[in-house]
């Protein structure tokens, strides 16, 4: 099977010149996986992210997504950062509309379809646990309750590719294992490709299937592990020594990472 | 003072403070003409203004209202021009980098300056009071529209543009919405701005307008009708401004969330 996302000796410097954010880059991630990228800050993750989405262009090397090469934004991805950007003068429900806005085919049916689309929308929040909130404005809403309408957002019109940018990094631990039971049940139920980028190793042990360790600064892979945790995982298996190993494992990567930096 | 929060006046006491404080400015004034017998021709006191407010209160209200109208006519070319202007410079650098400089340039100049221009292009009348208006109101308006759609947040622009989104629905969905805010808080300045403008013009070009008026009761030396005519602009400056403040506040109620100046 021919990976859905790959990057091959990716090399790539902002405004095309200086010395590169990201050099010879190379990963690949299979249909349906959730792979997770992990590595110091300013290494090159959210780079990584926009070369995936086509955000951004490498200088060298190849991208290739849904076997198509990259040569403009994808339009199968749904992006979620750390900050939730949702739009402040609409409501919940119309933030989560915004994509339908824009993406073929819902684009010219949005306006005769509403009410199917609208079902859509609040069957989502209420599978995130926002019921009977989108008719709120975000800034009358929680981070982490903004957050997961920043989740809905990127998922509303079914990409094949999700795109994770440390989406929890600004909330407390509770509410963050809350989260990744709502990511981890949102990827068992779609088929949808999930990138996460994330500095917590546990997060990203407790969700991927694949993960892979930056250097510093030019990123590039130092490692690549698989876990193989059986699905579907509780919160609990985070507590086990086998996930603990996986962890420390990591942390040593990311460590010799930074001090050969 | 009873107030809910300590240390903070209370509702009350903020809604009466700025009557107390303009009946006490008025009454300073009036004792103090009094008091050291200023002449009328020199400084008139209130109740003289006043006198003289109603002696001429047809020529005022008349003259008033051509202001008003020459106002609103120069500023709603303004808004309109602007607001296409300000788009095109947020929306694109290099329209930007070429017109900025020359729009500052031109802002710099005096605008009392232009009259004459405008007197011989288009003769005494009512086209150097709108246009005045217009050329000195509509810059604010481009400034804040363009900083509006120039500062929208690069992850919104990323999540956009991931989306296939083209760089108009980018401005349709975000840019403008976002610029709303900047663009109503712009209003309330480009209006004083208009007014000044149009009276400016009436004063130096028109037959009509309270800037007119005042041009010919400063000829006739006289001053309590001047002053009468001071006050007048004053309450329709307050009346024009408060407009806009409401429709700021109608129209863009999710910017305002902070409790910051209470
Ligand atoms: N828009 C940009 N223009 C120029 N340089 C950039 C830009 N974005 C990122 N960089 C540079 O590229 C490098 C990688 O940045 P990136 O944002 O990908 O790091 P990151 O791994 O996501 O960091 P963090 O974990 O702190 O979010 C950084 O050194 C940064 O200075
Ligand atoms: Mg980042």
């Amino acid at each position: 099977m021919s990976p859905f996302v790959a990057l091959a000796g990716v090399t790539h410097a902002y405004g095309g010149s200086g010395p590169p954010a990201v050099e010879g880059m190379t990963i690949s991630v299979n249909e349906g996986e959730f792979a997770a990228i992990v590595g110091p800050s300013g290494c090159g993750k959210s780079t990584v992210m926009k070369l995936a989405t086509g955000l951004q262009f490498p200088q060298a090397g190849k991208v290739v997504v849904a076997g198509k090469e990259v040569a403009a934004p994808v339009k199968i991805s749904g992006m979620a950062f750390q900050n939730p950007t949702l739009l402040p003068w609409r409501t919940t429900l119309d933030n989560l509309l915004l994509p339908l806005e824009i993406v073929q085919p819902h684009r010219s049916r949005l306006r005769r379809h509403r009410d199917e689309y609208v079902a859509r929308a609040q069957a989502l929040l209420e599978q995130v646990g926002l019921r009977g909130m989108g008719e709120k404005f975000p800034w009358q809403l929680s981070g982490g309750m903004q957050q997961r309408a920043s989740l809905c957002r990127a998922l509303i019109h079914e990409p094949q590719l999700l795109m994770l940018d440390e989406p929890f990094g600004a909330l407390d631990a509770f509410t963050r294992e809350e989260l990744w039971c709502v990511i981890r049940d949102l990827h068992a139920s779609r088929k949808v490709t999930v990138i996460l980028v994330t500095h917590d190793l546990r997060e990203a042990v407790f969700l991927a299937d694949r993960i892979f360790c930056m250097s510093a600064r030019p990123g590039r892979i130092i490692a690549e592990r698989e876990v193989h945790l059986p699905r579907p995982r509780d919160l609990e298996v985070t507590y086990t020594s086998q996930f603990i190993d996986i962890v420390h494992e990591l942390r040593a990567h990311i460590a010799h990472a930074r001090t050969t930096a | 003072m009873t107030s809910a929060v300590p240390g903070q006046p209370s509702k009350a006491v903020l809604a009466a403070a700025p009557w107390v404080f303009t009946i006490g400015f008025f009454l300073v004034w009036e004792i103090a003409c009094r008091a050291l017998a200023v002449s009328t021709f020199v400084l008139p006191p209130p109740s003289a203004i006043a006198k003289a407010m109603w002696e001429y209160r047809g020529p005022l209200a008349f003259h008033s209202a051509h202001t008003l109208w020459m106002t609103l006519a120069g500023f709603a070319l303004a808004v309109v021009t602007g607001l296409l202007l300000g788009i095109a410079l947020g929306a694109s650098k290099l329209v930007h980098a070429g017109t900025y400089p020359l729009l500052v340039a031109f802002n710099a100049i005096p605008k009392v300056a232009v009259v004459p221009i405008l007197v011989i292009w288009f003769g005494v009348g009512w086209a150097p009071a709108v246009l005045t208006a217009f050329l000195i109101s509509f810059f604010p308006i481009v400034v804040n529209v363009a900083t509006g759609l120039a500062t929208i947040e690069p992850e919104v622009e990323d999540v956009m543009r991931a989306l296939g989104a083209s760089k108009m629905d980018i401005i349709a969905k975000v840019g403008v919405p976002r610029s709303l805010p900047y663009f109503f808080g712009s209003l309330k300045v480009a209006i004083t701005l208009a007014y000044v403008g149009s009276v400016i013009a009436e004063y130096n070009a028109s037959n009509y307008g309270i800037g007119n008026l005042m041009a010919r009761a400063s000829a006739d030396f006289n001053v309590p009708l001047l002053f009468a005519a001071l006050v007048a602009l004053g309450v329709l400056g307050v009346i024009i401004y408060a407009a806009m403040a409401i429709l700021e506040r109608r129209t863009t109620g999710w910017a305002q969330r902070s409790n910051f100046a209470t």
